[in-house]
């Protein structure tokens, strides 16, 4: 585990959420949840902030902000949708204003469904974020550094087969409506969504046994 | 000038201890701060974590010359630190930390992000509040023990005759207890900066920083909370050494002062911090002046 799992540091912003997700976000802060156990911070700045939390769903105007607010922040970085309207649009879905969810603009890593998404599903689903920035960083430090990949290519331009390393990796597409998204559910794990990730076989198997390790520290 | 084996053992504690010590501190800050919350709090050594992560990030800056701000402020915070526990000279201690403290102002400002600036411009008002009272600090000092020279204090003055400075010195303690508040960025006073998650200016001078340039500002201020409280250990030397341990106590009883301090107050307007720290400047730092320097001739 890296250190960033150690210290997640939070920027939470509002899409067009009716406030009833904030107030359980603000809730996971309270001596009753106290999420600064994990080192968890919230602080209001992109450029310090590791997962960027975003409630309610996005809208034509603020889809300019949600990709601002996602491009200062420094990699690595996790996008955590909290609630159903992040999640997928939910009951302002069908408004004429409503993109959907926040996976129309940026791309999402942790779903935590609920209408409003409990403490224990955000904090559980922040746990589970963890994992995804680790993954992210590793990604990043297997990356060939600028200098090395410079001096690649000056190499290459002598003798053109010595390909060293893996080529940097391309950045994750943003996920545009109509995609195929795998949607990991955190937290909130009904009877059918259950049901659904046992169908799913090993893979989704697995997404929930770690969700379910790093749950536990929390206990 | 004579080079004693207290300064030189002084001078690399405080460079390698340093930021342990001080980085510590602030992991006991959040957890004792957690605790009057009523919450569990953080580990202990979550500022170290913190730190260790924002050197892993990817480096953004804003502009080039920010980062060299950042380095010059560190340094200038290290050589402050480092002349203080070397036993040099008071005013020359004061004057480093004034630079080094106008290098993360000049930091601030070089990015145009209005948050950054507004919290430049609340750190110089910060400095307009507390200068004036740490120059007292360090004219009392002298007016006790005849001396600037930090390894000179150490050793109780002429005039103190074995007694520690505190005893003539208790206005101008006072008034220093109250602008530490300030130079620990702690509430009602914590203008330019914040440990705590009000984000009414995001995060004051430190929004345009991230990554490893805000690692070394995080280092530079647990070196600097070390220095400040080396201050107030000063205020209890004779030479003797309980009364350095005494020193080493009161000190650690400030600190947890300034964490009761920043807890039961919210943040004031940067009006009220400077009219307030005149005021207690002049009432209890400028007559703790005028009393000694007219009882002096009586001693
Ligand atoms: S999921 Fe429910 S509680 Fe949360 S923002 Fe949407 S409507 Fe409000």
């Amino acid at each position: 585990m890296s250190y960033i799992t150690k210290s997640p540091w939070i920027i939470h912003y509002d899409g067009s959420s009716c406030n009833g997700c904030d107030i359980e976000v603000l809730a996971c802060l309270t001596p009753m949840y106290d999420v600064e156990r994990f080192g968890i911070i919230n602080t209001g700045n992109p450029k310090h902030a590791d997962i960027f939390l975003i409630t309610g769903s996005i809208n034509e105007q603020n889809i300019s902000v949600v990709k601002q607010i996602y491009e200062q922040m420094p990699e690595p970085k996790v996008v955590a949708a909290v609630g159903i309207c992040a999640t997928s649009g939910g009951i302002f879905k069908e408004c004429y204003n409503i993109m959907g969810g926040v996976d129309t603009v940026i791309p999402v890593d942790v779903y935590i469904p609920g209408c409003a998404a409990r403490p224990e599903a955000i904090i559980d689903g922040v746990v589970a974020a963890l994992g995804a920035l680790d993954e992210k960083k590793k990604a990043l430090d297997a990356r060939p550094k600028i200098s090395d990949t410079a001096a690649d290519s000056a190499m290459g331009a002598a003798s053109d087969d010595s390909v060293d390393g893996a080529p940097p990796e391309p950045p994750e597409d943003p996920i545009l409506p109509g995609d195929d998204v795998e949607v990991k559910y955190y937290g909130a794990a009904s009877e059918d969504e259950e049901a659904e990730s046992a169908a799913d076989g090993s893979g989704g198997g697995q997404e929930e046994g770690s969700a379910g390790d790093s749950g536990k520290e929390e206990a | 000038m004579t080079v004693s084996l207290y300064a030189v053992i002084g001078l690399a504690a405080y460079l390698i201890a340093g930021p342990f010590v001080g980085g510590w501190f602030a992991g006991v800050d959040r957890r004792i701060t957690a605790r009057m919350q009523g919450r569990f709090g953080p580990p202990i050594l979550q500022p170290f974590y913190d730190v260790r992560k924002l050197i892993e990030k990817e480096p953004v800056t804003v502009n080039g010359g920010q980062d060299f701000y950042v380095m010059c402020f560190l340094i200038f915070i290290i050589i402050t630190g480092g002349l203080f526990f070397f036993g040099q000279n008071l005013l020359l201690v004061i004057f480093t930390l004034t630079t080094a403290n106008l290098f993360l102002v000049i930091g601030a400002y070089s990015s145009n992000s209005p948050y950054s600036q507004i919290g430049a411009e609340r750190e110089l008002l910060q400095m307009m509040a507390y200068e004036p009272m740490v120059l007292l600090t360090a004219v009392g000092l002298y007016m006790t023990t005849g001396s600037f020279n930090i390894s000179d204090i150490m050793l109780g003055g002429a005039l103190a005759g074995g007694a520690i400075p505190l005893k003539y010195l208790i206005g101008i303690f006072a008034g220093y207890l109250f602008i530490l508040t300030i130079k620990f960025r702690k509430s009602p006073f914590d203008l330019s900066l914040s440990h705590h998650a009000h984000q009414e200016l995001v995060k004051g001078v430190t929004t345009e920083f991230s990554g490893r340039t805000l690692a070394l500002i995080e280092i530079a201020h647990w070196y600097e909370n070390v220095f400040l409280l080396g201050f107030i250990f000063l205020f209890f030397q004779n030479g003797t050494w309980y009364m350095a341990l005494v020193g080493v106590v009161v000190a650690l009883a400030c600190y947890f002062l300034e964490i009761f301090i920043d807890n039961a107050f919210a943040r004031m307007k940067w009006q009220f911090t400077l009219k307030a720290s005149w005021l207690v400047t002049i009432t209890f730092g400028a007559a703790n002046l005028i009393l000694l320097y007219y009882f002096k001739g009586l001693m």
